[in-house]
């Protein structure tokens, strides 16, 4: 049944720091080298050395401006992968039972040997986590590396998704949000972690972490006060300048 | 929404065959015999001829039986049940009419409302999209009523039914579209929302995550079309009741019926053709594309 289980036993989901991401696209990478050649179909590209290439990603970085009311725009970086939803609308749309939160530990994924391709768990995700696989054509998302995170053939540190294993920037954490005092939680707990769209009430288990107010440099320079800044209304043939435009 | 032809044929189609079920089910007209058969083969061409377009969409079109076992939490699904148990129920009746003349009242009027009811399952699918504003509302399921009944009235040649309908029709449309044009900013979702940095300033999609397109992109960020949109919905109006109100109205030819039944469909496909393209997916703030 692909009706949402009442509560899951663990809560794996990642924290993603905002605040610490480069937008180095390691983890889109990474991503998509682990997921192409594990777990279900691969990850298809279209004519991938072409003029119009595209292809299935479970993970995409966007990058943002924002422009705070006073001060530099800043520029953050920002990965985007499925959210593990607890109320997950893309579980109870699909008709096929292919798509399903799992309860031990509530990872969404996807069956794809039922999954007729409707495209309609897609339509349903407000993040874009789904990817229609063109070659495939079964849907594609996030696995949060079900075949690396139990996998003892893995030495121990590799157990966990590859995007966090690989960002170089340490802006990805893995781990049980069930448990208070886990890595995630903590970080969550300390940083303000948030919920992306929360009005779609899709209680989305990932967190990201804003990032930290910008510090403001104070003067260093000792002398600074005591030197008169330089003169502001220009004299002579400038001034004479500037009074006969002004006239105009 | 990217508009995809397999989609706007299916609701279009099967809209207007269960829309015609629904009167043959309430013996609308009285039919039997020859008569009875022509009818039912035209609700079942419409009908099964939507319901098979669908299927081009899939994927994996060889697993769609899958998509019977969910009812119990997919609309999709109750849409198949709902669909497959409407035909069922109404090749009975059908064929009691077409070969023993004979009206079974209580099949029919059973058929009948599950035809409704697959029309309602139909809509539903899309109305319980909350990433998607425009069809998040209550007016999804009773435009899709509305549309199926007109047509199937139409069909029927119910006109002195079909008349105030078709006008009843166009008021509705004309409605939903004005609501609409408003529901993504009534919703909430905004760039700052989705990216949780609101607090902090302006937020504005700076870089997409790659140079080329992508499913998403293709699936749901559709602009390119919503330039004529203003046009297209006074044609789909003009074409879905206008025209036909006018034909119904001169004197009875056959003729002239036939041009409304035919002016009502290509207005249907037109205005189904705008309810997929004018269709705005959250994910597009993500792209900068709302």
């Amino acid at each position: 049944m692909t009706s949402l289980p009442n509560s899951t036993q663990k809560k794996l989901g990642l924290v993603i720091d905002l605040d610490t991401c480069v937008g180095c696209h390691a983890c889109v990478i990474s991503c998509k080298g682990w997921n192409t050649e594990n777990y279900g179909a691969p990850l298809s590209d279209q004519d991938a050395y072409g003029s119009d290439p595209s292809g299935t990603f479970l993970n995409r970085v966007h990058s943002f401006e924002v422009q705070p009311q006073t001060g530099a725009a800043q520029l953050i970086h920002f990965p985007k992968s499925c959210l593990h939803c607890d109320d997950a609308p893309c579980v109870t749309v699909c008709p096929t039972g292919a798509s399903y939160k799992r309860s031990e530990d509530g990872i969404v994924l996807v069956n794809e040997s039922d999954c007729i391709g409707c495209g309609l768990c897609a339509w349903a995700c407000p993040y874009g986590a789904r990817e229609l696989d063109q070659a495939a054509g079964v849907m594609k998302k996030c696995t949060l590396c079900v075949d690396r995170i139990y996998n003892e053939n893995l030495p121990e540190e590799d157990r966990e998704p590859a995007c966090v294993r690989t960002c170089p920037a340490g802006a990805r954490h893995f781990g049980d949000f069930n448990d208070p005092n886990s890595h995630v939680s903590t970080l969550s707990r300390d940083r303000g972690g948030m919920d992306l769209m929360p009005e779609q009430g899709t209680a989305p288990v990932n967190k990201y972490l804003p990032p930290r107010p910008k510090d403001a440099l104070p003067e260093i320079d000792v002398l600074a006060p005591f030197l008169t800044p330089v003169a502001e209304t220009p004299k002579g043939f400038l001034g004479w300048l500037d009074k006969t435009l002004e006239k105009l | 929404m990217h508009p995809a032809p397999s989609v706007i044929f299916f609701t279009t189609f099967s809209g207007l065959g269960f829309g015609l079920l629904v009167f043959l089910g309430i013996g609308l007209p009285p039919v039997t015999g020859v008569t009875a058969f022509a009818f039912f083969t035209l609700a079942y061409l419409a009908a099964v001829g939507g319901l098979t377009a669908s299927t081009f969409h899939l994927g994996h079109p060889e697993r769609a039986l899958k998509a019977f076992t969910q009812w119990r939490s997919s609309w999709l699904s109750r849409e198949a049940w709902c669909a497959v148990a409407a035909l069922l129920l109404m090749a009975i009746y059908g064929a009691a009419l077409v070969f023993w003349n004979t009206r079974l009242p209580i099949l029919g009027y059973l058929g009948a409302a599950l035809s409704l009811a697959t029309v309602f399952t139909t809509s539903m699918i899309y109305t319980q999209l909350k990433t998607i504003p425009r069809w998040n509302s209550r007016a999804t399921p009773a435009k899709f009523l509305a549309y199926a009944l007109t047509g199937g009235a139409l069909l029927a040649g119910q006109i002195s039914l079909a008349i105030p309908a078709l006008a009843a029709l166009a008021v509705l449309q004309s409605i939903v579209w004005k609501q609409g044009d408003t529901a993504l900013s009534r919703s909430g979702s905004t760039l700052a929302s989705a990216t949780g940095l609101g607090p902090i300033g302006q937020v504005r999609a700076f870089e997409p995550p790659h140079t080329g397109t992508n499913y998403l992109l293709r699936e749901f960020v559709h602009v390119v079309g919503r330039k004529h949109a203003a046009k297209l919905r006074l044609i789909a109006l003009i074409l879905t009741s206008g025209l036909p109100i006018v034909l119904l109205l001169v004197p009875f030819s056959h003729f002239a019926a036939g041009l409304a039944v035919l002016s009502h469909i290509l207005g249907v496909l037109t205005a189904r053709w705008l309810f997929f393209a004018q269709a705005e997916h959250v994910v597009g703030l993500y792209y900068g594309k709302r």
